[in-house]
């Protein structure tokens, strides 16, 4: 593991050793962490005071705290001095000039995938003349969502063009001093997706952070929000479907979900970081905070997580059903193979009357792999007839690698209804043996095997989401089993 | 068809087959009875291609080829198939979804165009009369929950929609009731004809019966140890197996 982070510094910090620059072209902050590099970050962005000051009440916290260490993970001392907190989107001329340069593993995967070559080498990053179609795919959807009053753009431009919208939520559900990663990320973030649904408004399309994270090649530390006004709807699909060479990063996001009365919220990840190499190299450290606030009475939010990457993954989707009669879910499907570790699972606070949330995890994994189920139920006193329902299951390829769950309930009301089933499995040689007897082929098998455990996630996505994740499930497990 | 000459084989240090020999030839119907734990199982996971059996010694040709080169699913796509003992169960894996997969599979191998979802069901619909195969245990998970009759039936049923050209059942009787083992042996017989071969392995005349061999044979100890016809099981059912192992000790 210490190579992981030697690595990763090294990497990190290798294009930036030429201290603290200025020149507006280069546009490159050396690796270290303090007030002056907060500073840069704000004026790059061209932020209001306010936000900086915000940014810096986050940092001053942020260096009271320690590392967390209470998840079942494995993680190397990370020197945070030794990132560096703001790089650009790397110009042109530094990709790769045509495929031929690009890792023939990356294009494997992208060809699995079925993303057209058009899309692989915008993916790549190679040097595309006409960048890319999404710019006008982009341009015709923002007018559509535009005449439904839908606000769907980039964090930066949220807090030049809706500033009173991010004054008034920034920070409501995860405050800058929440957690060490929430609160370094409140220090640092770079960029990230604001959306607003007006009052009543059904976003008439399906909303996807896919096209933009890649094109800005950042997202170290990014930061989304989102906003259900009274009675709106919206689906956001989050992450990219494609594997990133992003190796050896820190990856710290928050993301603030904020469902009013009646409004309801789905959102659905497919995480698919770079997991490091067979040995356990190299890969993303995902620590991620994502949390919704169900404030008003009705509200819904449902969380869909498809996790396949990452060296390590720190991640826990949360609800905090305030309204009355509001809904919380949690579905997800995290893989861990090789030497991948994940410690994630969800937290429902309930405290309004009438509460309910659902909780499914299913967890795989093989190899050397250590995943863990880490949820927390609370029912509040407040929270008169409260339901939850959760069911962990966990599945096993080989015998070297683990599954832990750990579910935490605190029923501070006897009105609640808390039921809690969980499983663990085996993939079984004679499972594998009776599918290629019937002539599957041993992937297929273990696909068919692994969706099926799977389904009850996967019919939650999108239905193309839904389709790429099987895929992207099959090449993360592939030669797992044998 | 099928040809075993002197085959030697271990699970882990323990030799199982002892120098079994074994032709099978096309439209042929084989029983195999003997003695629990002399091999039968083994001799069917062997041709089936499972891990963990090693081959030491002899050879299997199977339609002039060297089997035991082959893949367990290259097997299949060859024509072998196996009907376990001992179905195992797949949880969340639709049981039709399975077999569309397998018949899929076999096509593709085979160059012909894969059946969709429409085609793929009016084959099986045919199939179900056949076994009498109840319809909610099509779209179970693939023999979860399955009571043990249930199991082997479906076996059968498999066999009927993927055709094989050497089927192994093995005891594919055990645990069906009375009206049950008729259905499953009337299936049996209608998949019955000249390039087709069955091997039974099994413990009970009453099988052959509804399925009569053209051929019987005895594994004890790893190794054939008689031959004959249909009369053999008739004369094991009363005398059962020592006097064919003095003979051939
Ligand atoms: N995995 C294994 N490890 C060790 N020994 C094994 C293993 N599998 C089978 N055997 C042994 O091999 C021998 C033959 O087993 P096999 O299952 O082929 O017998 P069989 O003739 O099918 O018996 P039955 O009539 O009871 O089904 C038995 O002694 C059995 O205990
Ligand atoms: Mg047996």
């Amino acid at each position: 593991m210490s190579t992981n982070t030697e690595n990763m510094e090294e990497l990190v910090g290798k294009d930036y050793e030429h201290g603290f620059v200025t020149d507006i072209d280069t546009d490159t902050v050396a690796p270290g962490l303090n007030e002056e590099t907060i500073a840069f970050i704000s004026k790059k962005k061209e932020e209001p005071k306010w936000l900086l000051e915000w940014r810096l009440k986050a940092y001053r916290h942020w260096l009271t705290m320690e590392d967390p260490t209470w998840a079942h993970l494995d993680i190397e001392h990370i020197d945070y001095q030794a990132i560096s907190y703001y790089s650009a989107p790397k110009s042109k001329d530094d990709g790769p000039k045509s495929l031929d340069e690009v890792d023939p593993k990356l294009l494997e995967t992208y060809e699995k995938l079925g993303i057209p070559l058009q899309e692989q080498k915008f993916l790549a990053g190679v040097a595309v003349d006409a960048v890319f179609d999404s710019v006008s795919v982009a341009t015709t959807f923002k007018g559509k969502l535009a005449d439904a009053g839908v606000i769907f753009c980039s964090f930066s431009e949220a807090v030049k063009e809706h500033p009173e919208l991010v004054k008034k939520y920034l920070g409501s559900v995860v405050p800058a001093a929440d957690n060490f990663f929430g609160a370094l990320n409140s220090a640092v973030f770079t960029d990230g997706s604001f959306v607003y649904i007006p009052k009543g408004v059904r976003c008439p399309m399906e909303l996807s952070t896919y096209f933009r994270i890649n094109a800005s090649n950042t997202g170290q530390f990014e930061r989304t929000l989102i906003i259900a006004d009274e009675k709106s709807h919206v689906s956001y699909l989050e992450g990219c479907t494609a594997p990133m060479r992003d190796e050896n990063q820190l990856h710290a996001a928050v993301v603030e979900l904020v469902a009013l009365e009646d409004a309801e919220i789905k959102y659905s990840t497919v995480q698919n970081w770079y997991p490091g190499d067979e040995n356990g190299v190299g890969g993303i450290y995902n620590f991620v905070t994502k949390r919704a606030d169900c404030r008003g009475n009705n509200s819904k939010v449902s969380w869909t997580q498809v996790e396949t990457g990452s060296a390590i993954t720190w991640k826990y989707p949360s609800c905090i059903l305030k309204g009355d009669n509001s809904v919380g879910e949690f579905y997800s499907v995290a893989v861990t193979n090789n030497y991948q570790q994940a410690d994630t699972g969800t937290k429902m606070i309930h405290i309004g009357k009438n509460t309910s949330s659902t909780i499914i995890s299913k967890g795989i994994s093989a190899r050397h792999a250590q995943q863990s189920y880490r949820g927390l139920v609370k029912i509040s006193k407040s929270a008169e007839n409260a339901r939850n329902y959760t069911q962990c299951d966990s599945l096993l390829m080989g015998d070297q690698c683990g599954a832990h769950t750990f579910p935490y309930i605190e029923a501070k009301n006897s009105s609640a209804t808390v039921e809690h089933e969980a499983s663990t499995s085996k993939i079984g040689d004679d499972q594998l043996f009776y599918c290629m007897q019937r002539g599957i082929k041993e992937e297929d098998a273990v696909n068919m095997i692994v969706n099926g455990f799977c389904k009850e996630v996967f019919k939650e996505l999108p239905m193309e989401f839904a389709v790429e994740a099987q895929k992207l499930l099959g090449i993360t497990l592939e030669g797992a089993v044998g | 068809m099928l040809n075993i000459q002197n085959l030697h084989a271990k699970i882990g240090n323990k030799e199982i087959l002892k120098g079994l020999n074994l032709s099978v030839n096309a439209g042929e119907v084989h029983a195999i009875m003997g003695p629990n734990g002399s091999g039968k199982s083994t001799l069917a996971n062997v041709l089936a291609g499972r891990n963990g059996y090693d081959v030491t010694k002899g050879t299997v040709e199977y339609e002039g080829n060297n089997l035991l080169e082959l893949a367990p699913e290259e097997r299949a796509w060859a024509g072998v198939f196996l009907a376990f003992q001992y179905p195992v169960e797949i949880p969340g894996v639709n049981n039709v979804y399975l077999l569309k997969a397998a018949v899929n599979a076999v096509r593709k191998y085979r160059g012909e165009p894969e059946l969709d979802a429409v085609e793929f069901l009016g084959l099986i619909k045919e199939k179900m009369k056949i076994v009498k195969m109840k319809e909610d245990l099509l779209n179970r998970s693939v023999n979860e929950g399955f009571s043990g009759g249930e199991k082997k039936r479906n076996e059968i049923f498999q066999m009927s929609v993927l055709e094989p050209k050497l089927a192994i059942l093995d005891e594919t009787d055990s645990g069906l009731d009375i009206d049950a083992l008729k259905i499953v042996s009337e299936g049996v017989n209608s998949l019955r004809n000249e390039e087709r071969s069955i091997i039974l392995v099994t413990h009970y005349q009453r099988l052959l019966d509804y399925i009569k061999p053209d051929h019987v044979h005895v594994l004890s100890n790893g190794k054939i140890i008689k031959s004959g016809g249909p009369d053999l099981a008739l004369e094991l059912e009363e005398k059962g197996y020592d006097w064919i192992k003095e003979e051939a000790a």
